[in-house]
């Protein structure tokens, strides 16, 4: 665990990496960005958290059989929609010109119309949710196992 | 175009994959033998990339973009995907051989190898 | 019923995903529940692919587009190219595929009982069906760079399905060797892959098969991905990773890898014949596969002789059957360009090579499986050690023997129906092919002999008083792999009529895999 100052800054840092990563993964079909991108931002930030608070300490926040159920449910939701299409073909865009997440992005739009673009932004989200869920478990699995702990079952 | 002409990204990419080949085959450190792949990773993950550039032509995004044509995006989603699988594929490396570590105690290829013959 | 089929290959593909990503949250309420989610959605998944595979002899080639308005529209309206994901499934995917669905639903049940002791089994069960996914995945698809991603699918469940048990070091050293080994061969493919799209702009094989020229940097795009798959699919001289891996893994998991190793092979025929065509210098490149098929076939038994470990022992007999498929495909290859050749001993070398994959697949895995036993029973793979056994565990040495009897080439056993088709076709091209061949199904049944005497026979040991036959769930599963082998032993012509003539004759006719994707009707 490192000094005091370290700590405070680390907490005030980690609320605007997870809005910064939120916003990669809500914007991934206007600007570049996505599932992955955003999610591995924010387990950069739990990266930077797992360095200034020492391994045992995190792992008393981040449970295991919280991170397994969240991964598992990301990867459920993506699955679920794509299969959401088969009355047509697998992995159709059921949603596009329905009024929740209808419309195509224009080129040289604005800043971007954020209810576009139909389930693409829904798995986007799913996806972010899978990669952060994965990697604070690979992470934290990591530190663990370097510093001599083993993380069974 | 039937050659691959040799632009400064093209040589980048072929010296990177040349020095991981490199490292593979010589390096005897197990830890070096995962940062050869890595290299070997960006080397290829470099030459996807830069071939998809068109002089003059803007990023591909639809976010306030001027007009005109547009550098090939089908590229950058070939190594956006080749990123991700390499990342599980070293962060698996790199459990084997803290397990490797602590069963054998030393990270060298010759002296941790328990197979023969 | 008709429906179904139209959806078959991509279900075939997404229930196992869906299985997989479902088993942890299973896997958390109920071990029983868990079990029979992996069991029932292998064996649906066992049954589409019959049905789908009777369709396909039916109707012809399948092709499927991911994510259009009909499942057969590759090129929309104002496109010249046909654009997304396409599956396209002809008779050879098809044959690969009712081998893996049997393969993996035996592998299933014989872990129900193999691993039960182990800690973290809900983590092996999705693994397993993340690798059966990647596995259909690489059979079914039309698209090069769909099959890049499920050969990754594919060998990253494979490498952490190895290292499984944690306790043991050789297992982390055999994983940590076929994943580096994985990692270097799919890299390789994927630079392949960018070379070809940088010229031609496609990534579609069928689309790319219409429009290649064999220019410089083709061939340098062939040799790098025939290295990349013949690397993953353990030919010699590039084979020395193959024991380590195999060697030391869960029973099931080696049946299952080497018909992913099969897969491999099964993409390297999938780039010389469909991609590439009578394009490529087609004598040059069939005498390549021939000579380095002759050395697998030699230096695979000439190791095993000596082995002490029984499941190292398999695996280079393994290398060894593998060359008789690359001599039987690669005749094929060398006589493609020639159109009476190839009707009088090229389409049956090619059936012969095509026919002795699908017995491998049944016999090996079945003897992978009795080892598998026996490490299960005594605790320790070293046939040294172990004696006796045959008193005692009499339904594994029965499917031993059957095992032996097969892979010898035996008459009248399956092996031997494969084995006696591919030299009579390639006696014609050369006769030291031939001769090769007889030799090394010689030595092969002297060495399973000696370890069938080593581990079986004998008087029984005293450190061996309280074994008994191994549980019921490993029984049925080496059952199920024996049934298909008397199946096809009593029937051999009504297989080869079936499924190996369709699956020999798509891949020698490229026009019609080209004309499936660019003439499909919407």
């Amino acid at each position: 665990m490192l000094s005091k100052i370290v700590r405070t800054v680390a907490n005030q840092l980690i609320v605007f990496i997870l809005v910064f990563g939120l916003y990669i993964i809500a914007h991934g079909h206007l600007t570049p960005g996505g599932g992955f991108q955003g999610g591995a931002i924010i387990v950069s930030g739990v990266v930077m958290l797992l360095v200034a608070f020492s391994s045992h300490e995190m792992k008393k926040g981040l449970r295991e059989r919280v991170l397994s159920i969240v991964e598992s449910s990301g990867a459920l939701i993506f699955i679920i929609l794509a299969f959401a299409g088969i009355g047509t073909v697998f992995f159709y865009n059921i949603l596009l010109g329905t009024p929740l997440f209808g419309g195509i992005p224009a080129t040289g739009s604005g800043p971007g119309i954020l209810w576009t673009a139909g389930v693409i932004p829904l798995m986007n989200f799913a996806v972010g949710l899978k990669v952060i869920a994965g990697l604070s478990a690979v992470v934290l699995a990591l530190a663990l196992f370097s510093s001599g702990e083993e993380v069974e079952e | 175009m039937d050659y691959i002409p040799l632009d400064f990204p093209f040589l980048a990419a072929a010296l990177l994959v040349g020095i991981s080949f490199y490292i593979i085959i010589f390096k005897k450190n197990l830890t070096k033998l995962i940062m050869g792949v890595a290299m070997l990773a960006s080397g290829v993950n470099l030459f996807l990339v830069s071939l998809g550039y068109r002089a003059g032509a803007n990023a591909p995004i639809y976010t306030d973009v001027p007009g005109g044509p547009m550098v090939m995006s089908v590229p950058q989603a070939l190594t956006l995907t080749s990123i991700v699988i390499n990342v599980a594929v070293l962060a698996l490396m790199l459990t084997m051989v803290i397990r490797i570590y602590r069963h054998t105690g030393t990270l060298d290829s010759e002296k941790s190898r328990k197979m023969k013959g | 019923m008709a429906d179904l089929m139209t959806h078959g290959g991509i279900l075939i593909i997404a229930i196992p995903l869906l299985a997989a990503f479902l088993t942890p949250l299973v896997g958390m309420a109920s071990q029983r529940a868990r079990n029979i989610l992996v069991v029932v959605s292998l064996t649906f998944v066992a049954f589409l692919v019959f049905a789908l595979a009777r369709d396909i002899s039916i109707n012809g080639i399948h092709v499927y587009t991911l994510g259009a308005t009909s499942p057969e529209l590759t090129t929309p309206k104002g496109f010249i190219v046909p654009v997304r994901i396409i599956l396209e499934v002809d008779g050879m995917s098809m044959l690969m595929a009712m081998l893996w669905s049997i393969v993996s639903l035996a592998a299933a049940i014989f872990s129900l009982s193999h691993i039960a002791n182990e800690t973290g089994q809900s983590r092996f069960y999705t693994l397993l069906l993340l690798m059966v996914a990647g596995g259909f995945g690489m059979m079914f698809t039309g698209d090069l760079f769909n099959l890049f991603v499920f050969l990754e699918i594919a060998s990253i469940s494979g490498a952490a399905l190895i290292a499984y048990r944690t306790k043991f070091a050789d297992t982390q050293e055999g994983g940590f060797k076929y994943i580096v080994v994985s990692a270097i061969a799919s890299l390789m493919v994927l630079f392949a892959i960018g070379l070809l799209y940088a010229q031609y702009n496609l990534l579609n094989i069928g689309a790319l098969a219409e429009v290649i020229q064999y220019t410089t940097a083709d061939k340098i795009a062939l040799a790098l991905l025939l290295i990349a798959f013949t690397i993953k699919a353990g030919m010699v001289p590039l084979h020395l990773w193959f024991p380590d891996a195999y060697s030391v893994a869960p029973a099931s998991i080696t049946g299952m890898l080497v018909i992913t190793s099969h897969a491999c092979m099964y993409a390297a025929f999938r780039i010389c014949f469909s991609l590439y065509g009578t394009m490529l210098d087609a004598p040059v490149v069939g005498w390549i596969l021939i000579v380095f098929g002759l050395l697998s076939m030699f230096v695979g038994v000439t190791m095993a002789v000596f082995q002490k470990d029984v499941m190292r022992f398999m695996s280079y007999h393994a290398i060894s059957q593998l060359g008789y498929m690359w001599i039987g495909v690669g005749v094929g290859l060398a006589v493609l360009g020639n159109a009476d050749l190839m009707a009088t001993y090229g389409r049956d070398a090619m059936s012969g090579g095509i026919f002795h994959i699908l017995n491998h697949a049944m016999y090996k895995p079945l003897l992978f499986f009795t080892g598998g036993a026996l490490f299960h029973m005594t605790g320790t793979r070293d046939l040294t050690k172990m004696g006796g056994l045959a008193h005692k565990m009499k339904w594994t040495a029965i499917l031993y023997i059957i095992g032996t009897l097969s892979i010898s080439g035996i008459p009248p056993l399956n092996g031997f129906s494969s084995k006696i088709l591919i030299y009579e076709s390639v006696y014609q091209f050369n006769a030291i092919l031939t001769i090769t061949g007889i030799v090394v199904s010689i030595l092969t049944l002297a060495s399973f002999t000696k370890a069938f005497h080593s581990a079986f026979m004998g008087a029984e040991l005293p450190e061996y008083g309280k074994v008994r036959e191994v549980p019921k769930s490993m029984i049925i599963g080496m059952a199920i792999l024996a049934a298909g082998i008397v199946f096809i032993t009593l029937f051999p012509s009504l297989v080869v009529d079936w499924a190996i003539h369709p699956a020999a004759d798509a891949l020698i006719n490229q026009g019609g895999y080209i004309d499936a994707i660019t003439g499909a009707v919407p």
